[in-house]
């Protein structure tokens, strides 16, 4: 399969996920419109704001595009804010107006900003499975997953909850491996591919 | 290594300090003073509000100290939004950082817009744990900032007046700065630092990574989508929308121009449709007719 992989480009940490993801050899086309999707053998939707996202998202018709993609056999990656974008469940979305849907993807329930405010938010040395080392994992005012569905693969946890899942061609950490320096996790992604 | 909730060490901290930072980027920060304004903000898909009691416009209309707003109003913006709130301290003032940060204000800006309480040092932001930003006129300001602890560095433009002269004039300075320290062999850094009056570790930074350590946003008379896109065409990371969102006619349908403008800022055909049909922006005024006391940016040691 091609190795050309989409960065979600509309907000957020998106030059660090490009950055890691040349380091490792794949061809890099960011993402804002549906027509740059064309070629894609997968998209990795960054940290930043996610209720900023599914906004440009949803005014641009790249929330359908995405989901299409998927069904075409595109994989998927969302780390924090793109995390939140992949869940099917979202605690709290009702209290936030005029908030379009997001792409609803992954069997998992998240709830934002669960460990508190930015003064909460801490790095900590993470095991993951089908990784060697212990991941150097940033948690900055990142989303918990409460819930996930049978068929979801948890590759690692913290604090009992998990903070890395799989479901076929859909990766989610609610950490940050864009800010880790440690290219592992991209390495897991391109697995997908 | 342990998690850094206070016991982890001051690199951890500044690691998930300049971490948040550089989720803002490519997003647009705005200037509230009510919670309703920052519900406006977020439905235009605002990365975070900015609270404070009166946008910089009104500071210099009104004239008098301007000084760290209301806690209680901070904390109704909090509590009224899910994205990150930030808010503004004088320059110097510690207190008014220790107060925001006990009420859980997501990231402080030291700000020339409010009223210095302290006219030759800044705060010594590393003994935080909350994020700080600073304003910067040129490189060697900006590495002061960085190395009192600032996790992200804005231009410091000339608040209120909706005029964009002075964010270009500052963004140009400090990127230009950096290109020349690239070119320059690594045994005059001493010299160029000391010229610089910057930290020399933070001097050696820029010279091998071509960039500043922090992430570095626009801000100080952002007024229209066109000039959110030409701050990022110069090469900044994000936007600081002051006055000039609830400053002009429909402020919902301007802020969520320039929230796209910042998205889509290469691409001319998608500006020209955002620019339509905004309705007046706000009025702004011309630099020259500023007196010297009246810049804000002369602000800041």
């Amino acid at each position: 399969m091609s190795r050309a992989v989409g960065v979600l480009a509309l907000q957020g940490a998106f030059r660090e996920h490009a950055q890691a993801l040349r380091r490792l050899g794949a061809e890099i086309q960011e993402v804002r419109l549906p027509a740059d999707l064309a070629g894609l053998s997968g998209v990795v939707m960054p940290g930043g704001e996610s209720t900023t996202m599914r906004r440009l998202l949803a005014t641009r018709g790249l929330d359908t595009a995405l989901c299409d993609f998927h069904a075409a056999g595109g994989a998927l990656w969302g780390t924090c804010a793109g995390a939140i974008l992949l869940a099917r469940d979202i605690a709290g979305d009702s209290d936030v107006p005029g908030l379009p849907p997001a792409l609803g993807l992954l069997d998992m329930a998240v709830q934002r900003n669960a460990y508190g405010r930015q003064v909460d938010s801490f790095t900590t040395p993470l095991t993951v499975q089908e990784l060697q080392a212990p991941f150097e994992a940033f948690f900055i005012r990142a989303p918990a997953i409460t819930r996930v569905g049978a068929g979801v693969e948890v590759l690692a946890q913290y604090g009992g909850q998990p903070v890395a899942v799989r479901e076929g061609r859909l990766l989610a950490t609610t950490f940050h491996p864009e800010l880790s320096g440690d290219d592992g996790m991209h390495r897991l992604f391109l697995n997908l591919l | 290594m342990t998690k850094s909730d206070g016991v982890g060490g001051r690199a951890d901290v500044q690691k998930v300090q300049r971490g948040f930072a550089e989720m803002f980027k490519g997003g647009v920060i705005m200037d509230v003073v009510t919670a309703d304004q920052a519900r406006i903000a977020e439905e235009a898909g605002a990365t975070a509000v900015m609270a404070l009691e009166r946008v910089p416009a009104d500071i210099r209309k009104d004239g008098g100290v301007a000084r760290m707003s209301d806690p209680k109003m901070i904390k109704e913006i909090i509590g009224a939004v899910s994205i990150p709130v930030m808010a503004k301290v004088r320059i110097g003032h510690v207190v008014e950082a220790q107060i925001l940060e006990a009420i859980g204000v997501d990231f402080i800006d030291e700000s020339e817009v409010l009223t210095p309480a302290d006219d030759q040092f800044h705060i010594d932001k590393q003994a935080f744990r909350v994020p700080f930003v600073c304003g910067a006129k040129n490189l060697g300001e900006a590495l002061r900032r960085v190395g009192e602890g600032a996790a992200m560095i804005r231009t410091k433009g000339e608040a209120g007046t909706g005029n964009i002269i002075e964010a270009v004039r500052h963004a140009r300075t400090v990127l230009g700065e950096i290109r020349q320290i690239q070119a320059r062999p690594a045994e005059e850094l001493m010299t160029v630092a000391r010229d610089l009056s910057a930290p020399y570790d933070l001097v050696r930074y820029v010279h091998e990574h071509g960039q500043l350590p922090v992430v570095n946003f626009a801000a100080g008379g952002v007024a229209t989508p066109a000039d959110a896109a030409l701050m990022m065409q110069l090469g900044l990371d994000g936007v600081f929308v002051g006055s000039g969102i609830f400053k002009s006619d429909h402020p919902e349908r301007r802020a969520k121009a320039i929230v796209q403008a910042v998205t889509h800022y290469q691409n001319p055909e998608l500006l020209a449709e955002l620019s339509e049909d905004l309705g007046a922006p706000m009025t702004g005024i011309n630099i020259d007719a500023l007196l010297p006391e009246e810049r804000l940016a002369s602000r800041g040691w």
